[in-house]
């Protein structure tokens, strides 16, 4: 059976041979895309998985909003104030990012620097908000395991907290390499996907603000 | 085989013969098969066939419905099967005929390497299965709303009300408009519709009589409802299809359907003696037990079943909590 | 506080000498293996080669072993099901409920996230970067990590067989029941854990594959030059990245509900344990076809190769796997039927159902017609197929009938239902599988598979299968319900008492199969695969030295159709000669990287000391992880480079193997 087993490896010396070197676009035609594009594309993907993820959270809570077990309801437990002053301080800290985003293009050490310290503050200030939220609901014993709809408040709410502050860890942790190792080509990358993850937080506390904060006040 | 869908069975008669010529082709099939090699293996044959080939009904086959809901739904299944038989066995029998004669060494086959496209066949075989599928859409559509479990049976008699609640591991049956309870044992007047409201007091249960017909669950804070009926009096065989922990297989009960006089002499035997069902002896159920025999409560507490869905009651207990090792490796009580 | 939070002597199951007797073989032959690598001295090979390796292929083979390895566990748990219910007629049998009821949860949990999928990505790993034409992953350090990680969950599920015990709720943990008031022991949460774990290394694979597919292929490769199997891979890894995220939600909802009383799925507070369901079916459905979908592509690289032919009606293959990685998402309902939600859900979900087996319906004429006019050669992998399109018309058929609501009503939970999905999942995945593994190995190896012993493991197992589950599909029909430690209806006995012969018929399948690996290995030098194309076939990877270098391809190929393979041989005998040698360039590749392994050990460490709530600990295992990662990040130089002479050296020696068979198959011809 292996008679007609012949012929080569190689067909064409190509010049589009080399992975990230061809410059190509990975549309099929012109072989691998540059790497770049192949991390933020699969960063975005990832993204797109985390939102998938978000959306059984919030499908918890729509299915649960109404399970308050006796306990209180959403319009007790919103304090309409500080959530506006949350979200004011995580899109201030997303546009802050932006600008550090022109800064790395510019390599510039100082404003990427001071752009992310400023960004990363606002965040922080987001993530100290929240937790100060947190903890006056449970002091008036409206924690989480008072009922169901707690339960996916806090659940749902927490999580985006938990990403922001590991998007926190995450900051630091690219400021230090920005510092240590300037703007090579891979950190540059890194900082793309980091600059993804924290917009799209805001996307997602975008529809937290409104599906859970504005509809449980409003309505 | 095919039967129109929508023709109601009162009796499953019909489908009871049915179901006997489709036995009987079974029956026939296993004993010819292998008669074809030699006699000893027809004896072996034989031998499985008379050990293997079970009574339906005493094997509490969804085969052998005693009810027209289980007869109904049977029909679904054989016709579902028929459909789908009649494109399935063409298409194996072409797929081994194939593979068989396109063997390497036959070379009587012709042989077509760069044949890998034909815009007919490939039309063929999008609506070979698209028409089978339409076919059986329409039974699927029709008969998910005849069928479903909620749907009233139509009946003269007016239906027994039976209020069921899943506990760890045991069945308990109130009869509200009897003002009766029993554990793990289901009277019922045959001939007459049956309207269960069904709940769990603990995990999810799902309550089965396989000749009766239409499983449902019993979940917890939530209640849902079943219309069975059974036809003649006799013993049927009741379970929990969802497992709910280590007494599970012990959690089944008996249904045991007898004339309407003699149902009437049950209610007031049952009356006459055993505990009563209140608060109390309630809670006595929440506890975990297993294998539980089959015992009568002489009077219900009046909405007992209502504050079980509203959970204004607690939820079962769960397994004791007292062991030196409850919590790494708990046992359920016995 | 204890130091070690819930976690003394008593977790070790003393009294139960079943468990204790298997975990101590275990860890006796755990041991003895180590024993033996270090007298031989082979870790530094181990680790240099294997466990720190980011190249694709190798990482597709450890999947592969784990998966292969896990199946072997699994099917252990099968014997003592199935002894257990032969046993158990109106007696107690030999297994105690609480024992019973954690077997066929670790069975469901160790075949579906530990045997299938490990050994379903292993294949994928090994062969889709192979099929496109380039040289690794997208993402080759995160390929090791998402190993790792599945290798800590089924760490994990082989812990609770000697610390504490494992979930005794199913394979999947339906609350109540999992939840702390019902199961207060650490069973559920070592479910939890293992699986979230190794759901990351999947979800991680999801994202690296997706990309890899889309975005690095071979200059030329379009998406309608693709081979049907990086097609299928593509399909459920587009699954996994819109269906594990699911998972992951729903059981960090139940872990909240056991870790911190939240009240998710609880009897209390609001909680609504029919979202569990329906969450874990919104996953549990997908799953199915990222299992299935692979395996159907592994039969279309098969079928082809094997009769001779191009894979006839590509374009409709490529739909209907498309139509099925979509409507899977629309199915799931039909998982509880019986739970009341009326004629009109019920209709729509069934009928969506019916959908999927259309467009299977037409993979499976495709692959009949692929046959029509070919030369069929009956090897192994060609059996598994052919025994796959017999089993799995069943399978589908069965399925299709429990689509259908009202018979459903009388066969959800029941022998049938279980019939049913082992019907499709052996029939299909584990066919598939093994199909796959026999085809590929050369390729991996260098050396092909035994077909005698290979064959006697397919015959074995195609008959040890239909003596199993005809059984249970007879069962089913006879009202027997599923997960019954005991039973006292006489007529369900003797079903129970062939099926469990059938699992015997199994086992010499799964001996001859091991057999088959052994007998191989010691007769290498017989089956070697000098040519790197020993089926005579169609697509890129075969172009490839067998086993192919770390890079893969010395100059990526340029791609001109589909089959492109089969068009560079079709030109090599036109000419007469193969192509020009290229102009080799070094090549650079990614450096191997422990991060794997030691991110991996670290979410060991935490995943053990959440399971047991020894808090200290799991703070251990984060830093650790974490830091293992920022280590990661700082290297200075991710790539090393192989010089031009090597590649050069390399590819020239298969060049030299693909002349000899060329002139040869030439000289025969005239």
């Amino acid at each position: 059976m292996s008679g007609y087993s012949a012929y080569s490896t190689t067909v064409d010396a190509a010049p589009l041979g080399y992975g990230e070197h061809a410059g190509a676009r990975g549309h099929g035609a012109g072989g691998p895309a540059s790497a770049r594009i192949v991390i933020g594309y699969g960063f975005w993907i990832f993204l797109l998985s985390d939102f998938v993820m978000f959306s059984c959270f919030f499908a918890a809570y729509a299915v649960l909003a109404g399970q308050t077990a006796g306990g209180p309801t959403a319009r007790q437990v919103f304090d309409p104030g500080s959530v506006a002053i949350e979200t004011a301080c995580l899109l201030l800290s997303s546009f802050v990012c932006g600008l550090a985003t022109l800064a790395v293009a510019g390599a510039s050490q100082l404003w990427t620097h001071v752009a992310l310290l400023v960004s990363g503050l606002f965040g922080f200030v987001f993530v100290l908000l929240e937790a100060r939220e947190f903890a006056g609901l449970v002091e008036m014993g409206a924690g989480p395991q008072r009922s169901a709809f707690l339960t996916a408040f806090f659940t749902l709410v927490g999580c985006h907290g938990l990403h922001v502050s590991l998007g926190l860890l995450w900051l630091g942790t690219m400021m230090a390499q920005f510092y240590a190792k300037g703007f090579r080509r891979n950190i540059r990358h890194r900082f793309l996907c980091f600059s993804l993850f924290w917009h799209a937080l805001d996307i997602i506390w975008v529809a937290i603000f409104s599906l859970v904060y504005l509809v449980g006040t409003v309505l | 085989m095919l039967v129109t869908i929508r023709e109601p069975s009162p009796n499953g008669s019909r489908n009871e013969a049915l179901s006997r010529a489709f036995l009987s082709v079974a029956n026939r099939r296993l004993l010819a098969m292998p008669s074809i090699s030699s006699r000893c293996c027809r004896a072996t044959a034989a031998l499985i066939a008379v050990t293997t080939i079970p009574d339906f009904a005493a094997a509490q086959s969804v085969l052998a419905p005693a009810g027209p809901v289980g007869a109904q739904e049977r029909v679904i299944l054989l016709d579902s099967l028929a459909i789908m038989l009649a494109i399935v066995i063409p298409t194996m029998a072409a797929t081994l005929a194939c593979v068989w004669w396109f063997r390497a060494s036959n070379t009587r086959a012709i042989h077509m390497p760069d044949w890998n496209y034909s815009g007919k066949l490939e039309l063929l075989v999008w609506s070979i299965p698209t028409l089978a599928i339409l076919f059986l859409g329409g039974l699927i559509w029709a008969s998910s709303h005849d069928l479903d479990p909620s749907q009233p049976l139509t009946s003269n008699v007016p239906p027994l009300q039976v209020q069921v609640v899943a506990l760890d591991w045991k069945w308990l049956f109130i009869y509200p408009q009897q003002n009766v309870a029993s554990v793990n044992e289901l009277i019922v007047p045959a001939g007459t519709p049956l309207h269960f409201e069904i709940t769990s007091a603990t995990v999810f249960n799902v309550f089965f009589v396989p000749r009766l017909g239409s499983e449902i669950y019993a979940m917890h804070g939530m209640m849902t409802q079943l219309n069975l009926q059974a036809d003649r009096p006799g013993n049927y065989l009741g379970l929990s299809a969802q497992f709910s922990g280590d007494g599970f297989a012990g959690m089944h009960f008996e249904v045991n359907s007898m004339s309407p006089a003699q149902f009437e002499r049950w209610i007031a035997a049952a009356r006459s003696n055993g505990p009563q069902l209140d608060d109390a002896a309630y809670r006595g159920l929440l506890r975990q037990s297993q294998n539980v025999r089959p015992y009568t409560y002489r009077a219900v507490q009046p909405g007992l079943f209502g504050r079980v869905v509203t959970q204004n009651l607690p939820p079962g207990e769960g397994p004791p909590l007292n062991t030196p090792n409850s919590n790494v490796r708990p046992f359920g009580g016995k | 506080m204890n130091i070690l939070g819930k976690l003394t002597w008593q977790a070790i199951p003393f009294d139960q000498p079943i468990p204790l007797t298997a975990g101590a073989t275990v860890i006796g032959i755990f041991i003895a293996v180590l024993v033996w690598i270090t007298v031989k001295g082979y870790w530094p090979y181990l680790w240099k080669e294997w466990i720190t390796s980011v190249d694709h292929k190798r990482i597709g083979i450890m999947y592969c072993i784990l998966g292969l390895l896990m199946l072997l566990r699994g099917f252990i748990d099968a014997l003592m099901m199935r002894s257990q219910q032969a046993l158990a007629y109106a007696a107690p049998g030999y297994l105690p409920p609480e024992h019973y009821d954690q077997i066929f949860s670790a069975h469901g949990t160790i075949m579906i996230f530990f045997g299938a999928m490990p050994f379903v990505i292993g294949l994928i790993n090994f062969a889709v970067p192979l099929q496109l034409g380039v040289r690794d992953v997208a993402f080759p350090t995160f390929n090791s990590v998402s190993f790792w990680l599945t290798a800590t969950g089924a760490l994990l599920v082989n812990l609770s067989l000697v610390i504490g015990e494992f979930a005794r709720t199913g394979w999947l943990p339906y609350p109540p029941l999992s939840e702390l008031r019902y199961s207060p022991g650490v069973g559920v949460d070592y479910y939890l854990w293992a699986v979230q774990i190794s759901g990351v290394g999947t979800l991680m694979t999801g994202v690296n594959f997706v990309t890899t597919i889309l975005k690095t292929r071979a200059p030329g490769m379009t998406y309608m030059r693709m081979t049907m199997f990086t097609w299928t891979a593509l399909a459920a890894c587009l699954l996994i990245v819109a269906a594990f995220p699911v998972l992951t939600a729903t059981l960090a909802m139940l872990t909240l509900d056991r870790y911190a009383g939240f009240h998710f799925f609880t009897n209390e507070a609001g909680g609504n344990a029919m979202m569990f369901v329906s969450l874990i079916w919104a996953w549990g459905h997908p799953e199915v076809y990222i299992l299935v979908l692979p395996a159907f592509g592994i039969f279309s690289e098969v079928v082809s190769t094997f009769s001779h032919k191009a894979l006839f009606g590509y374009r409709s293959m490529v739909a209907a796997t498309m139509v099925i990685c979509i409507v899977s998402f629309l199915v799931w309902l039909h998982h509880f039927f019986t739970m009341g939600a009326g004629g009109d859900v019920n209709a729509t979900f069934g009928i969506a159902t019916t959908i999927i087996a259309v467009a299977t319906g037409v993979k499976m004429y495709s692959w009949l017609f692929t046959m029509y006019g070919g030369r069929i050669r009956f090897t192994t992998p060609m059996l598994w197929s052919l025994g796959f399109m017999v089993t799995f018309i069943i399978g589908g058929m069965t399925g299709v009938l429990l689509a259908v609501p009202p018979a459903d009503f009388l066969l959800h939970n029941s022998m049938f239902l279980v019939a049913h999905f082992h019907n499709v999942i052996i029939g299909g995945v584990l066919f598939g599988a093994f199909a796959g593994m026999s085809y590929w190995f050369p390729k991996a190896f260098g050396f092909r598979l035994h077909e005698g012993w290979g064959k006697a493991a397919f015959w074995f197992a195609f008959v040890g299968f239909y003596v199993v589950f005809v059984p249970f599909y007879v069962a089913g029909l006879l009202g027997m319900t599923r997960r019954m430690q005991h039973y006292d209806v006489p007529a369900w006995h003797i079903w129970m008492v062939i099926a469990a012969f059938g699992t015997l018929i199994l086992a010499c399948g799964a001996a001859c199969q091991v057999m088959q690996i052994i007998v191989s290995v010691l007769r290498r030098d017989e089956l070697r695969d000098l040519t790197g194309d020993p089926w005579n076939a169609r697509s890129l990877e075969w172009s490839a030295a067998s086993p192919p270098p770390s890079f893969d391809y010395a100059v990526l190929p340029r791609v001109e159709c589909l089959d492109a393979y089969w068009r560079i041989k079709q030109r090599a005998l036109e000419l007469g000669r193969l192509r020009d040698e290229p102009d080799y360039k070094p090549v650079e590749m990614p450096r191997n990287s422990p991060t794997g392994f030691i991110c991996a050990a670290f979410a060991t460490i935490m995943g053990f000391s959440m399971i047991w709530h020894i808090w200290w600990l799991v703070g251990v295992g984060f830093i650790g992880a974490f830091a293992t990662f920022v280590v990661f990040a700082w290297r200075d130089i991710p790539e090393y480079v192989i010089p031009a002479a090597e590649v050069a050296r390399l590819d020239r020696a298969n060049r030299d193997a693909r002349r000899q068979a060329l002139e040869t198959y030439l000289a025969q011809a005239e």
